[in-house]
Parts: C-alpha cells; structure tokens; sequence
C-alpha cells in the first residue's frame, strides 16, 4: 500500500479530498498560507476551516507561453468557492475558449503528480467542469 | 504660483528599444544629462537623488554619480516593481515637499530587451527525490502551471477576464481592439520602441501567450531611461521667465499599496488601489477625470488597459467596455489614453515607465509633442501599477505663464 502526500499543505486528502484555510477567528478572512495576523483586521487567532469543493470560475486564463518546464496549454483560473476564492487550474477539460467560460460551475478534482522512491504517490489538485 | 506647490523643472527620457551598446547607467546617465539641461540646472544644484532600477544588481543611484557628478548627496536606491519610477520621482517630491532640498532629481532605468516572459518557474522535481514540503504553502513541486499561473500575461489576462465576470461585455476581440489603438498611437511617436500598426486580424493570429492576450497585446520589454528634476513653487519664482513658462505642476503626487480584499492572496487586486489612488489625486488636484486631456495608464497588457479605464473612474462604475467602445480612448477621443503607444508599443522597461510616462504629458502640456499633440492639452494623469501592489498616479498641469 502506497501512501500519499498533498501537492500543498492545504489540500486534505481522504475519501472526501478538500482544500483547508486559516480562517480568522475575528474576522473570518481565509488565508491558504500562515499569517502573524489577519491582513484584514489584524486579529492573532484562527482556526482550519473547511472550503467548498464546488464554485463558480470567475476569471481564467489560458496559458499558451510558460516557463520551462510548464506544460502548455493549461487553464488557470479563479474560482469562488461558496465565497472563498480560490486559485487553481481547470483540468479534465479541452483548453479551449470554447470549453472554458466565465460563471462555469466547477468542482474540486485531485489527480497523481507521480510517485517518489520511496513509493509516496503526489497528489495535485484542480477543478473540473461540474455541468 | 503658490510657494508649496511642486513643479517638474526638466524631464526627460531616451528612445526606448534596444540599446545593445548600453549599459543601465549609460542609459540613466544620458536621461539624467537632458533632464538637467531640460532644468536649466547642474549636479551641483540637485540635493537628493531618487534612483529606480529594477533588474540590475542593485547602488544604482551611486553608479549613476560617478556617472554624472558625485556630490555627496543622500542617494535613495528605489525598487517598487512596475511602480519604480514614480516611486522614485514621489521620493524626490517628498523631499522637496519636506524642504530639505531645493531641487530633487528622479530617474529610472533598465535593460529588458529581450527578457523574455516574466514572472513564474520555480525548479522541478529531480527524477529519483523524495518528495518533500517546502516554503509557504508546504508544496512537494512547483506550483506555477499546476495550481494557476505565476506569469505576468497569465496573472494580467485574470484580471481583465475577472472584469468580465463582473459585468459583462469582454471578448478576445473587444481586448484586441485596446491594443489595436495603441499601437496605432504609436506611430506618431518616435521615441516608440515598435511604430507599426497592427490590424485586428493580425493582433488576433499572432502568438497566444496567455489568453485572451496575445504577442502584441502584451507590454514590449525594451531598453530605455527616465529622469525629472522637481522644485518647490518657492524656488521656481527665483528662476527665468522661461523655465517658469516651461515648468509643469504636480497637482497631484500619489502612492498607495493594496488593501485587503478577499481574493487578493490568490489572484492581485490591481483595482482598489487604482481607485483609492485615483480618488486621492483627483481631491489632491482638484480636478475631476472629465477635466483630462490626456491619460497615461498602465496597460501592461491589453487586459489590464480596459480594467483602468474604471479604476481611474474615466467611466461611471461596470462601464469599461461602453467606454472604450464608444471611441473614447482613441486620441480624437473625449480622454485619449495612452498617446504614446503605452506599454504595448512604446515599451516598458519597468523601471523607467513611471517617469517616462510623465515626460509623454509634460511634453503636450508644453505643446511640444509635435504630430502626436494633443492640442491645447492643459492637464493630464499619469498612472503606473507594480504588482505586489504598487499605485503610483501623478496629475500634471501646464504653468499657464
């Protein structure tokens, strides 16, 4: 049985795979990384608060022309999540303006990145078209 | 003129394009030398130097003396990404502002010819590594191109689309056609990095780079310099009739960073800290947007161009699109914007932009601005984003002398 690590430290794997904020407990502003204090009201506290796996794709670029080494072409995007906007790429879709449009509903979706030698499998995440 | 006041003394910048045979502080130095005689001024007058350079290694300001004249004056070094130069030029008007010096001297410099995309990368993984956390957000492989984009056509094509989103109204074409006006601009302009016209049809074919922005709707990386000398009011009435009839006023000098929005930490608000700018340098000048003849804004990318048209309230509120298409932005236009050719065809060689997009509205506040004057152009704005964020937004009048 091969374990697995998260791409980030706030993507949850499990049955039910899921991104996790620091929300502040003053405020409830959501950050994906550490904060000394709330950028928005300088509270110290906060707490893990769950995101929504489903959302609403409010901007979106298709990256034609990348660094080395990034597989062109892929979609990233913005996609607010029940209110929490989260950044991420659309996958499992053709990246085409055809295929990809603004207020498309979208749903989380996690896939392998590959496997080290030691057998632990990445997992990476992104957003899917939820029809 | 009231003694309080801050005037532009003498400005000036170097043909942007490539200049192979250049380094950065051949390329400020030959800023600084036409900004002073501009000025009617010497080193030896100047008591601050503000110095911008954003991708060199760093004592700019200090090479640039030795350059030009070592004087023992204080030097700041200034980096503010895309926002360098008016960081610049605001730090020598605060000096001046602050009376501890007569005249203060302001210049940006950079060589970016041929560099290429910028932002994103970040190293991969090594076939046969263990997989291991690291940084910020504890991440096992780098995260540009697999959770979003780091790029700055990528990050700027967000922008403009989330403007979309909004309310309405955005295409691939409609982005297409802000980069066909200013490319169209800047045929008139000879110190242009490119002065070629593009047709729809060809702004559309060309590369993708990141959609909807293609090659030519994207800022131009290019070589080139900026400088300004500034002075108080107080000063400027003890000079010549003709450097006060050529001096220009800063109505409004302004610098803001990005407040906290919800979304900011995964893709930049470039938005709220145009608008509280804008709202600060209108009060500041005492001018509303419809009294401007010219605008320069910070279109780093065609995408970013229709977003600004709001944020500096050019427009009512959601009305962008309505307001590019009306013509508006057109130099035969009610606000022409970006004359110059803007960042898509003059170029942008960062830190040089936020001072040489004041030299483009003094020199038709001056009616010097020969085919491409706008004529009896009286006051104009000035408007530079570095992202991170910076907002630098300058509102420039004629003396009327």
């Amino acid at each position: 049985m091969s374990t697995q690590i998260p791409h980030v430290n706030y993507l949850e794997l499990g049955d039910r795979p899921h991104l996790v904020a620091n929300e502040c407990t003053s405020c409830g502003a959501r950050y994906f990384d550490r904060r000394n204090a709330c950028a928005n009201c300088f509270g110290t506290e906060f707490r893990k608060a769950p995101i929504a796996t489903e959302g609403i794709l409010k901007s979106f670029t298709i990256v034609a022309f990348a660094a080395p080494g990034v597989p062109v072409p892929f979609v990233a995007g913005i996609v607010d999540c029940a209110g929490t906007s989260v950044r991420g790429n659309v996958i499992n879709v053709d990246p085409t303006p055809e295929k990809v449009s603004l207020g498309m509903k979208v749903r989380l979706a996690t896939y392998s990145l590959g496997t080290d030698d030691d057998g632990t499998e990445a997992i990476g995440f992104g957003f899917e078209p939820a029809a | 003129m009231a003694s309080d006041d801050i005037w532009i003394l003498g400005i000036a910048m170097t043909k942007f394009g490539k200049h192979s045979d250049k380094d950065i502080v051949d390329l400020g130095a030959e800023a600084v030398m036409a900004a002073l005689t501009d000025a009617g001024v010497s080193m030896r007058d100047i008591g601050v130097l503000a110095a911008g350079n954003l991708m060199g290694g760093g004592s700019f300001g200090q090479m640039l003396q030795k350059q030009v004249g070592q004087t023992g004056i204080p030097v700041y070094n200034v980096t503010n990404a895309c926002a360098t130069g008016a960081t610049a030029l605001r730090t020598a008007i605060m000096a001046v502002k602050a009376g501890e010096v007569k005249f203060g001297l302001a210049v940006g410099a950079e060589k970016l010819a041929g560099a290429g995309l910028l932002g994103g990368g970040g190293s991969a993984k090594k076939d046969g590594n263990k997989w291991e956390p690291k940084g910020r957000f504890g991440s096992v492989a780098p995260t540009d191109g697999r959770i979003g984009t780091d790029t700055m056509p990528g990050t700027f094509a967000q922008v403009g689309m989330e403007y979309g989103h909004k309310y309405g109204g955005v295409s691939f074409e409609l982005f297409a056609r802000i980069s066909e006006k200013n490319h169209a601009h800047s045929v008139l302009n000879p110190m242009a990095a490119y002065q070629k016209k593009f047709t729809l049809d060809e702004i559309m074919n060309d590369m993708m780079i990141a959609y909807p922005n293609t090659r030519p709707m994207c800022s131009a990386n290019c070589d080139g310099a900026a400088a300004a000398v500034v002075c108080s009011g107080e000063t400027l009435k003890t000079l010549s009739l003709e450097q006060q009839r050529r001096a220009i006023k800063v109505s409004a000098s302004v610098l803001t960073t990005d407040p906290y929005q919800e979304s900011c930490q995964v893709l930049p608000d470039v938005n709220t800290l145009t608008r509280n700018a804008a709202k600060i340098a209108y009060e500041q000048a005492g001018v509303s947007p419809s009294d401007l003849d010219l605008v320069e804004l910070h279109d780093c990318f065609a995408t970013a161009e229709l977003v600004h048209y709001d944020n500096l309230m050019l427009c009512p509120e959601g009305g962008a699109v309505d307001f590019f298409n009306s013509g508006a932005t057109w130099r035969t236009g009610s606000t022409p914007v970006n004359v110059s050719g803007g960042l898509e065809s003059k170029g942008h060689p960062i830190a040089a932009t936020g001072i040489a997009n004041i030299w483009e509205i003094c020199h038709h506040l001056r009616n010097e601005a020969g085919d491409r004057q706008i004529a009896d152009a009286k006051v104009g704005l000035a408007h530079v984003i570095g992202l991170g964020s910076a907002c630098g937004i300058h509102i420039l009048e004629r003396s009327g002398l």
